[in-house]
């Protein structure tokens, strides 16, 4: 486990942060802008006093910091600036090679810092972070300053740095789908609290946070692929609540399926011939008010929850109550790893 | 003839006058770039006044401070036995306050130019403050380097009000070339006052213009 404890204050702004998070795999903060996110992290680096990290300076920390922007140093090669981390940590005992081929940037080492694209630029300073053999890596919205093009060019990385699992990483992120592709454990901030935390499922599934409602609502479940059906282009994929079909061929056997709220829908009886591919049978856990014409249905479907958001006069008119069996009708699922 | 002694004195005093500067004066303007002290506007209008005091103000003061009976002309005499004023010694310490600015604001505008999350950046990497300064800082501030260089060099070179109260007028000790156009003026000697004067305008418009090309080629890039 890991400690985090700050409390700072910054003008009218407070950051009080108490807990505990996994020592290993990714922790994801989530937070509107505002909501202290990089504060808390520029405080766990040891940037920003605050009341608990007086005592060490940042160079002895060995916390890696990824910034928004790279934050390569112009004057050096790709390949010194990947070093200068190493040569300022004896202690280094990750293989520069490992790192250099994790992140497929071999030829890019003898390049100047001005000839990279934002995707690689971001690539050469998460391997200059990784070089340096860190405790822990804070990663401050890495991808945000990409366009979508080049954030591609970065994400399958953050994923095989996900599966390598090889130092404990914080990332922050107001993108919920980043979260929810990259994150074992999930932080809620809101205005320099933590307002909830948890496992990335049990956080996603509530539905008392605003923060997790409109477009943040879903849920995530973990999945095997079972076959794939290429007349069709499907794979279907298995988890304890049933089988789901999505539309694509996927390498990987274990995955990570998103389902939005807004992508359920329910009914009483089972659609006949719908052009909806996922239908599952569902027990309804709780209903959550969300606004004025929409509630949240937390859905139990094996040992795993989804989410749906239907109108308060559907829940009316087909007397949906909790306990009651339903159908849910799954329009779209998003595939990850 | 030319008269070459001047001319070499003052490239001398020039050159160590810099070279002190640079050394004494990067710290400083790191400092001014960096700080969120109350003191930092108080710091910068004190090294700032050498550009708008009078140099006979400053040479004034430093006549007093440096002279036999002053702080730090009296220290000198006990340890030394020499006397500062009417020394090279004496030129070198006016000289370095006289175009503190001139090496200060360049380096200080170059710093405070730099990403400060690049510095950061630095020291989360493992570099300590004066690692991050050296090795990230100073490198990314080339120009700025280059500007108070010449900028200190040249300005040294030029100095005439302060070196005449402190330095007075010995052959081969304080006689830089400044003093020796006035001598030359002063005894109706024009030829060899045309001779060191066009010697330094070449100098003024070379190193400026060479550092104005620097500067035009380093902002193209």
């Amino acid at each position: 486990m890991i400690k985090l404890k700050h409390s700072v204050q910054k003008g009218n702004f407070f950051l009080e942060v108490d807990t505990k998070i996994p020592g290993q795999g990714i922790t994801g903060v989530f937070g509107e802008s505002g909501s202290g996110k990089t504060m808390l992290l520029r405080c766990i680096a040891g940037l920003e006093p605050s009341t608990s990290n007086a005592s060490k300076p940042v160079h002895k920390r060995r916390i890696g910091y990824v910034f928004q922007e790279p934050q390569l140093f112009a004057h050096l090669s790709v390949k010194q600036n990947i070093e200068f981390g190493r040569r300022r940590n004896p202690e280094a005992t990750v293989s520069m090679d490992d790192v250099v081929g994790l992140l497929e940037i071999g030829d890019l080492l003898p390049r100047s810092i001005t000839d990279l694209s934002g995707g690689e630029a971001q690539r050469v300073s998460i391997a200059r972070v990784l070089c340096q053999s860190p405790r822990l890596i804070l990663m401050d919205e890495p991808l945000s300053a990409l366009d979508e093009r080049r954030r591609n060019d970065v994400l399958p990385y953050l994923d095989r740095l996900h599966a390598e699992s090889l130092v404990p990483i914080i990332y922050v992120s107001h993108n919920i789908d980043e979260i929810c592709r990259l994150s074992d454990h999930l932080l809620v901030l809101d205005s320099g609290k933590v307002i909830a935390e948890g496992g990335l499922q049990d956080t996603l599934s509530r539905t008392d946070l605003p923060q997790l409602r409109g477009r943040n609502a879903g849920a995530v479940v973990e999945a095997t692929q079972s076959r794939y059906d290429d007349e069709f282009d499907l794979t279907l994929f298995g988890f304890s609540g049933g089988e789901l079909w999505a539309p694509g061929r996927y390498d990987s056997s274990s995955v990570r399926l998103r389902i939005s709220a807004s992508d359920i829908s329910l009914s009483r009886v089972p659609a006949e011939s719908s052009t909806i591919l996922n239908i599952l049978a569902a027990t309804i856990e709780a209903t959550t008010s969300e606004s004025a014409a929409t509630e949240l249905v937390r859905l139990r479907l094996g040992n795993d929850i989804l989410l749906a958001r239907i109108t308060r006069r559907s829940l009316q008119q087909l007397g949906l109550q909790v306990g009651d069996k339903v159908f849910a009708q799954i329009k779209s699922v998003t595939v990850r790893r | 003839m030319m008269d070459f002694g001047p001319l070499w004195l003052s490239a001398q005093l020039a050159f160590v006058t810099t070279v002190i500067l640079i050394l004494l004066g990067a710290p400083i303007a790191w400092w001014l770039s960096q700080t969120r002290s109350r003191w930092q506007p108080v710091v910068q209008a004190i090294v700032a006044m050498p550009i708008v005091l009078p140099p006979t103000v400053l040479g004034f003061y430093l006549l007093v401070v440096l002279g036999p009976h002053g702080t730090i002309g009296g220290w000198w005499v006990r340890v030394t036995g020499d006397a500062l004023t009417f020394s090279f010694a004496g030129l070198v310490i006016a000289s370095c306050i006289y175009s503190l600015p001139f090496a200060v604001q360049p380096m200080q505008n170059a710093f405070e130019s730099l990403p400060r999350k690049n510095i950061e950046a630095a020291w989360t990497l493992g570099a300590s403050k004066l690692d991050a300064f050296l090795s990230v800082a100073v490198p990314l501030s080339t120009r700025g380097f280059v500007s108070a260089i010449v900028l200190s060099f040249a300005h040294t070179l030029g100095e005439f009000g302060v070196v005449l109260m402190v330095g007075g007028n010995i052959p081969g000790e304080t006689r830089v070339v400044s003093i020796a156009i006035y001598d030359h003026v002063e005894t109706l000697n024009y030829a060899a006052a045309h001779r060191l004067s066009l010697v330094l305008m070449l100098f003024a418009f070379v190193t400026l213009f060479g550092m104005f090309l620097i500067n035009r080629r380093w902002q193209a890039r």
